[in-house]
């Protein structure tokens, strides 16, 4: 009878512990901790280009996580992309003409909203649309911006001389053009 | 011709080995209802399977932590990406080698004992022993035995990732530097409970269902004698390992292949 006992009470240390462990998998590991689940109210923008935002990024304000994206989808009237944001509900006197940004943390990191508020005495209820929002940056547009910008500047540097030199070509040509005849 | 002969013998033999071994398995769940009503029977198995492998479970999970600890920093320190070391450490344990190790682990501490022990019953006809009594032998002797394993491998495969992320903290904080506060933060973002959490208990539950089983059917299909139970317990653990790999990408291919 005693040699049971102990086994059960093993057995129940052990199911303990490792009850424990999952939990602490779950609470100090993963991100559990910050489900904060159906709550809050959810707003939408639409955007030109989300870039790699993901469902579920966070979206913050001067910094701090304020809600979470909960679903984008492709709006096919506007052809835009609709970006429903889930916002806590205690940040609920957020202004009506807030801003959307799509940013991205760090040099390579993951991408994020950040609302800047605006000065409206209207807030911003369930299902209400942001207006001002700025696209994802997206590097290789970046680039080729930069690159074209910098191929017209080069132009525009070296073909200043090369025009004023056919301008005067053109200038004199012309004399004589009708001195030929 | 022999040959063809051989070739024809050996793939009927898996083929019957195979459909053998689902058979007792459907038996030996058949037997679940009434284990349930016995629980004395189970938290035994539970107890001789389970407690007594915590010990090299724990050290063995911490050793892992402590090694991704210090060869994540090695490499991450080149990227001064420090702070991404207790997602990588967190990542891989839960993911991957939490559930794939303590299986391993598992099948060469509990599966080959559970070999060994039903078929030195057979050799030594207590199972016959049993059926002369009308005492089933698989719902008496092995299902607690299945079930116990079924019930040790999640708890083990959790505590294994827990004390693993333990020693990746220790060194990276402790002995390397990285911040403490960036350390959890970072596992706090990445790490998803779902995605990666219920994935690997996942993992780990088909894991143990897969080593037990396999243990339990090569102990009872063992050849009944010293030399067949030798026999035995080296396949059970060779299969265990090349079951627990291959469900292991299988399952890593369901799961995270579309992330």
């Amino acid at each position: 009878m005693r040699q049971s006992k102990m086994i059960e009470l093993w057995v129940g240390v052990f199911v303990a512990l490792g009850l424990v462990a999952l939990f602490f998998l779950s609470m100090q590991v993963s991100n559990l901790a910050d489900y904060s689940a159906d709550e809050g109210y959810v707003v939408k923008a639409y955007f030109d280009n989300v870039g790699s935002l993901k469902v579920r990024a966070p979206v913050t304000m001067s910094g701090v996580r304020v809600g979470r994206v909960s679903q984008i989808t492709f709006d096919k009237q506007k052809f835009q992309a609709l970006v429903e944001l889930r916002i806590d509900p205690k940040f609920d006197n957020l202004p009506e003409d807030t801003s959307a940004t799509i940013l991205t943390a760090g040099l390579l990191g993951e991408q994020y909203i950040s609302l800047s508020p605006g000065g409206s005495d209207l807030t911003l209820q369930q299902g209400s649309v942001i207006d001002l929002t700025q696209s994802a940056i997206v590097f290789e547009q970046m680039v080729s911006k930069f690159l074209y910008s910098k191929a017209e500047g080069e132009k525009k540097a070296s073909s200043s001389s090369p025009v004023e030199k056919n301008g005067s070509n053109a200038v004199q040509a012309e004399p004589v053009a009708p001195a030929a005849p | 011709m022999n040959v063809f002969i051989r070739l024809g013998e050996t793939t009927l033999a898996m083929l019957q080995k195979l459909g053998r071994s689902h058979l007792f398995l459907l038996h030996v769940l058949s037997g679940v209802p009434g284990i349930l009503l016995r629980p004395r029977l189970l938290s035994a198995q539970v107890f001789s399977l389970g407690v007594l492998s915590i010990l090299i479970i724990a050290v063995s999970g911490l050793f892992v932590g402590m090694v991704l600890g210090l060869q994540g920093f090695n490499v991450l320190s080149d990227f001064g990406a420090e702070e991404s070391l207790g997602v990588m450490v967190a990542a891989s344990l839960v993911r991957e080698l939490g559930p794939v190790v303590t299986a391993l682990l598992f099948a060469g501490r509990a599966g080959s004992a559970l070999t060994a022990e039903i078929g030195l019953m057979k050799a030594t006809e207590q199972l016959s022993g049993m059926e002369m009594m009308a005492v089933d032998p698989i719902k008496r002797i092995v299902t607690p035995r299945f079930l116990g394993g079924l019930i040790a491998m999640p708890l083990l495969a959790a505590l294994f990732s827990m004390v693993g992320v333990m020693g990746g903290f220790f060194v990276g904080v402790g002995l390397l530097g990285v911040d403490d506060g960036a350390f959890w933060t970072a596992m706090h973002t990445h790490i998803d409970f779902w995605d990666d959490i219920i994935n690997g208990v996942i993992k780990s539950l088909v894991f143990g269902v897969v080593v037990t089983w396999i243990a339990v059917f090569e102990g009872y299909d063992a050849l009944p004698t010293s030399e067949g139970v030798g026999r035995a317990t080296t396949r059970s653990v060779v299969f265990s390992a090349f079951a627990v790999l291959g469900c292991d990408f299988v399952l890593t291919a369901l799961m995270f292949g579309d992330a």
